[in-house]
């Protein structure tokens, strides 16, 4: 039900882990849905210089939050303001029509961590 | 697919047994005649489906009449359920069955809901039990059919069907149990119930062909109008090779029923101390001691089933999740939620399906693989203990 990009980001997760001086963290999703997703950003001079993520969720969940994080590597805060679920979608290749909220918990844990910036 | 992979999925389909695919061959070619038709040709059809309908009723120990064939699980569920409503709607419109049904009863009965019909759905413990006394009290005047998952299709609970026989007999209710699951595990004494539904594919049998059991006098409609087929109850050509496999994977299965119980019972409680000996935080969802032979539910904390199903099918492992999430819907299993699992808890369970083929060495690969597969999973997870 997966493409080989989507599984690659699922068996061989990027930047996953925790940023412990992160200054903008977001989190999205619940376990009632079975979707969380937790986002540590560490921005220095208006750009992304490092990013983290942990995800309890399916490989939709995990491969949106890898690829995501692999995007906003290096992203001024007014880009990565911009990055949405299609852009998303569109690196990975697509997902299955019951996932693309994968896609979107993306966009709105990122929206989550950008909003907690603390310059 | 490399000749080692771990087939652990057999509540969702099984393999097919050689000798079942060879006693269906002829009839796809040299018999291939209409058993409705009047040469030698189709008469050798006709006699093949009444032989199989013959194996069949003595395995099960029923009348041959008793024996419908259908097409699988689905169809006889839906039958049994719309075919007594309406028949038996003079007598009353209400229906009981459990929490924790197959979605061939549960969506046939909510069409029946739509349709006037009341539907009572019984309550169940944490091990999946209905409650005797809820069954009793729900029972009255305008109560037509009572309809029991024998064997839960999740968690593996078997239900007390002797006792829920005494008390639909003593309320003169007409009793349907879901089969499906159970065909081939467990012990069935027909005579309990009134109607029963049955699925080949699930017993190293074929796809696509399964039967309903109706007791002689039981009243119910046709779900199909057609031809005059099955007694005039089920029309339609008849799938002959099908019906042949059935009774030949039955027959099989019935051959050495005690001894493969007693095998899959062993694998699978080497499965359940294997995984929950070596790894924390995980719960057994169902009745360990009674439930169905080769059924093991598992709820892992913190992590989520279909990451676990990917993983292991990395490993060459097949087993599938118990919760809705891959089959597109994100609500968990409502059999979970219905004995009693908090939602992030479902949503972290898979189930492992044994089969009489199943071996100790193929246990013991998943016994070893899993650990570290949930170690990873967890660590990727912002949920956990709080250390």
């Amino acid at each position: 039900m997966y493409n080989e990009k989507v599984l690659d980001h699922f068996y061989n997760p990027r930047n996953m882990g925790v940023i412990e001086d992160a200054n903008a963290v977001g989190e999205a999703g619940n376990a009632r849905c079975g979707d969380i997703m937790r986002l540590y950003l560490k921005i220095e001079n208006g750009k992304v210089k490092d990013v983290k993520f942990q995800t309890f969720g399916c490989g939709a969940a995990v491969a949106s939050t890898s690829v995501g994080t692999e995007m906003l590597k290096g992203m001024t805060i007014d880009e990565a303001k911009k990055l949405t679920n299609a852009q998303i979608l569109e690196e990975l290749g697509g997902l299955p029509s019951e996932k693309i909220h994968c896609s979107i918990l993306f966009e709105e844990v990122l929206k989550d961590a950008l909003n907690n910036y603390k310059e | 697919m490399e000749n080692k992979y771990i087939y652990l999925d057999n509540g969702a389909t099984t393999k097919m047994k050689k000798e079942v695919i060879e006693a269906m061959l002829p009839y796809f070619d040299e018999y291939f005649g209409n058993a409705s038709s009047l040469y030698e040709l189709a008469r050798l059809s006709r006699e093949a489906i009444e032989k199989a309908r013959h194996d069949v009723a003595s395995v099960l120990e029923v009348l041959d009449k008793e024996i419908y064939f259908t097409s699988g699980g689905t169809e006889s569920d839906n039958w049994a359920l719309k075919g007594v409503a309406k028949a038996n709607l003079k007598k009353g419109n209400h229906i009981i069955t459990t929490s924790i049904e197959h979605p061939a009863i549960n969506n046939t009965l909510k069409k029946l809901e739509k349709e006037g019909f009341e539907v009572t759905y019984l309550s169940v413990d944490e091990k999946g039990y209905i409650s005797l006394e809820e069954l009793k009290n729900s029972i009255k005047a305008e109560t037509i059919l009572i309809s029991v998952i024998a064997a839960n299709n999740e968690i593996g609970t078997i239900q007390k069907l002797e006792q829920i026989s005494k008390i639909a007999r003593e309320a003169k209710v007409l009793l349907h149990i879901d089969a499906v699951q159970a065909l081939g595990k467990m012990k069935l004494n027909l005579a309990d119930f009134d109607l029963a539904s049955f699925s080949a594919h699930k017993i190293h049998g074929p796809k696509g062909v399964g039967a309903l059991y109706i007791k002689k006098g039981t009243k119910i409609e046709n779900l199909l109008e057609g031809g005059a087929q099955e007694n005039r109850k089920r029309p339609g050509t008849e799938n002959v090779a099908g019906i042949v496999g059935f009774a030949k994977a039955l027959e099989i299965s019935y051959n050495k029923m005690a001894e493969n119980i007693t095998k899959m019972n062993k694998l699978r409680n080497r499965l359940v101390q294997g995984i929950t000996g070596n790894i924390d935080d995980v719960l057994y969802n169902g009745d360990l001691e009674n439930g169905l032979c080769n059924n093991v539910s598992l709820s892992f904390k913190y992590i989520e089933g279909e990451a676990i199903l990917l993983m292991l099918d990395r490993e060459g492992i097949a087993a599938s999740s118990g919760s809705a999430c891959a089959s597109k819907s994100l609500e968990p299993s409502h059999v979970l939620l219905a004995i009693g699992k908090k939602h992030e808890d479902a949503h972290g369970t898979i189930r492992f399906t044994l089969s009489s083929e199943t071996t100790e060495d193929e246990i013991d690969e998943v016994i070893k693989v899993m650990p570290e597969i949930i170690a990873r999973l967890r660590k990727m997870s912002p949920l956990g203990k709080e250390v």
